[in-house]
């Protein structure tokens, strides 16, 4: 491909490329922090392709694709197309990755323990994540937790932060603007901005952490904790995950014990100072 | 380097791992993916030498494949309860097939939709058995349900609600409207049992549905898949059988498959270096075509060759009806675009 570049996110080597200049370019000042090796193969393979060669100028629409093609998926205009490579970038690991148990989820690390955060996209989880991230804690992934099935740890995803709609302001207010990446306007989930973890968050991107917490945030109504039984929280995460059923046996006992051995709640919160305290709150009887 | 012709040379054993640059592996993992193939080349390099990272994701490869292999036979098992109570006897075919029998290619080999084959008087009760079992329709659409019932060797495809797992039930191996008739009745009644009671076509059918399966009917997507499975029973079963080459030789005549099943011989043999016996050994002018079909694709995984992979769709449909038959099924089909 015309364009390609090598991105190195938690265990996953990306090799992505691209008929256009934009998205690589893009892609490149967002992960310029991260590790880098270029001598090693790729995990997972992302293209970012005109469907018809002239559509790579007229009206130029990108199409995702890689390892794995989803048939129907709609191709973005190319001022999306940072977005694009972030969701091929994601479908690669969703669909292709079987070293873990992948949890759609974020999380966050503190003092070696994890706070895993799960929650439909508009539950606040990246937000939370987020901010938490710009605290006294390490930011471990927006979307995706790994959970090592040998000894249930957790493992860091962190690749670029997708901020979505309210939260670009309420996070941008708090971090240097060289961490942000363009604001992109219009796209089907709004708008979208990134943000580059934390420098101690890319170094410390290999180090596991231990599953204390298993948090399922929902935004928006009145404050109210509620403790979540083993079983809800099971069927919650199989859900959430994208290679429960192709792990079999190994998925089933990584996720069995990490509901046994993880307190669960479901959180709702009217804003993010609340969220936060209520996340503080629930840490601390968790953790002591 | 050729990413497609590492992969080839890896699987063949011409080639060494070793050999390999470590950015050599995005292509050669890249298009391997795109056949279906990386579980079944982590298999053949479990013992080479290579870089970590590579070792890493073969390892991860191979696991997922062991428990989609389980996952695959776990079907095979639930037809047999849906289907055996009805007094339906059946035949795995393809890959749940091999699986079953234990045969070396199956390790590590994809295994997509469960295919079974019954006999075409059975095939109404088959369909009700299983659809009181849990499986569904997949297409709601008339025409395509008509076509399938009308013309194909297998019923629509049926989904289980429950599993999500898809089965085609097939009464042959080639669309009844195929220029070539294979002696449906002769697959079931030869069919073997294995250990675990599943029962899978006689060793020699089995190669002559592989070859027919990717020369005779498909337009030789995912070819190399195909085409390893031939080369690997072919070899384990001459391997048990000194006599087998004859026997697959005369069951390809029994079903009219004799230039499918040699120009398969041929292909195994210039991709993965099969050894065929005398007189099978000949060169065919146009299987340079299917080889360059099958080495169609770039270090992306990409089709190269568009107009050769349009090429080998449309002489697929023109094997599987008649002139006139093709005309009207590509037009309401295109009606409906």
């Amino acid at each position: 491909m015309r364009y390609v570049s090598r991105i190195a996110v938690g265990p996953v080597q990306f090799r992505i490329g691209s008929d256009w200049r934009e998205p690589v370019a893009a892609l490149d000042r967002l992960y310029a922090a991260y590790p880098r090796d270029d001598a090693r193969p790729a995990d997972a393979t992302v293209r970012l392709f005109a469907a018809r060669p002239w559509r790579r100028w007229l009206r130029p629409s990108v199409h995702i694709g890689g390892d794995f093609v989803v048939p129907d998926a709609l191709p973005l205009p190319l001022p999306m197309g940072l977005l694009a490579a972030e969701m091929a970038m994601n479908l690669q690991v969703a669909l292709g990755w079987r070293r873990h148990l992948l949890l759609h989820a974020s999380s966050v690390t503190k003092d070696g323990d994890a706070l895993i955060m799960s929650g439909e996209s508009g539950s606040g989880k990246s937000t939370l994540a987020a901010l938490l991230g710009e605290g006294d804690w390490r930011l471990m992934g927006d979307e995706f937790t790994l959970i090592d099935p040998a000894g249930g740890d957790a493992l860091a995803f962190p690749r670029a932060v997708s901020l979505k709609n309210q939260a670009i302001a309420e996070v941008a207010a708090r971090v240097d603007a060289a961490r942000l990446g363009p604001l992109l306007t219009g796209t089907p989930k709004g708008d979208i901005r990134h943000l580059i973890p934390r420098a101690d968050a890319i170094a410390a991107m290999h180090e596991p952490a231990r599953p204390a917490l298993l948090l399922f945030p929902r935004f928006g109504g009145e404050t109210a904790i509620e403790p979540m039984g083993e079983g809800e929280a099971f069927v919650r995460l199989t859900e959430a995950s994208t290679n429960y059923v192709a792990l079999g046996e190994a998925g089933f006992a990584a996720l069995t014990r990490l509901v046994r051995e993880t307190p669960a709640f479901g959180i709702s919160y009217p804003d993010s100072a609340t969220g936060i305290a209520l996340v503080e709150q629930l840490w601390a009887e968790a953790t002591t | 380097m050729s990413a497609v012709r590492a992969l080839v040379d890896l699987l063949a054993g011409r080639r060494a791992a070793a050999t390999l640059a470590p950015r050599d592996w995005d292509g050669v993992i890249g298009v391997a993916r795109a056949e279906a193939m990386l579980a079944t080349l982590a298999h053949r390099l479990e013992d080479a030498a290579l870089p970590p990272s590579v070792a890493a994701l073969f390892a991860d490869q191979r696991a997922a494949a062991k428990v989609a292999t389980a996952q695959a036979l776990w079907e095979a098992e639930m037809a047999r309860r849906a289907l055996a109570p009805e007094g339906i006897e059946f035949v795995l075919l393809k890959g749940a097939a091999y699986a079953a029998a234990g045969l070396p290619c199956s390790v590590g080999r994809q295994i997509g939709d469960l295919d079974i084959l019954v006999l075409a008087p059975e095939i109404r009760r088959a369909e009700n058995a299983l659809l009181n079992a849990g499986w569904e329709w997949v297409k709601s659409d008339s025409y395509d349900d008509f076509y399938y019932r009308a013309h194909m060797h297998e019923l629509p495809p049926m989904i289980h609600k429950a599993r999500d797992r898809m089965i085609d039930v097939h009464h042959t191996i080639l669309p009844r409207t195929h220029r070539i008739t294979p002696d449906a009745l002769a697959l079931v009644s030869d069919a073997v049992v294995t250990d675990d009671g599943h029962a899978v076509l006689y060793p020699a059918d089995m190669a002559v549905h592989c070859a027919a399966h990717m020369l005779a009917d498909g337009d030789l997507q995912g070819g190399l898949r195909n085409l390893w499975d031939f080369h690997c029973l072919t070899r384990d079963f001459a391997a048990a059988d000194a006599g087998f080459w004859g026997k697959l030789d005369a069951r390809a005549e029994l079903h009219g498959l004799r230039a499918a099943v040699r120009r398969a011989a041929r292909l195994a043999r210039d991709l993965y270096g099969s050894v065929l016996p005398s007189g099978w050994n000949g060169q065919d002018g146009s299987d340079g075509w299917y080889r360059r079909r099958l080495l169609a694709r770039d270090d992306w995984g990409r089709v190269t060759h568009p107009l050769l992979e349009q090429a080998f769709y449309i002489r697929s449909h023109w094997l599987r009806m008649p002139p006139m038959m093709l005309a009207k099924h590509l037009w309401t089909k295109w009606r409906k675009r």
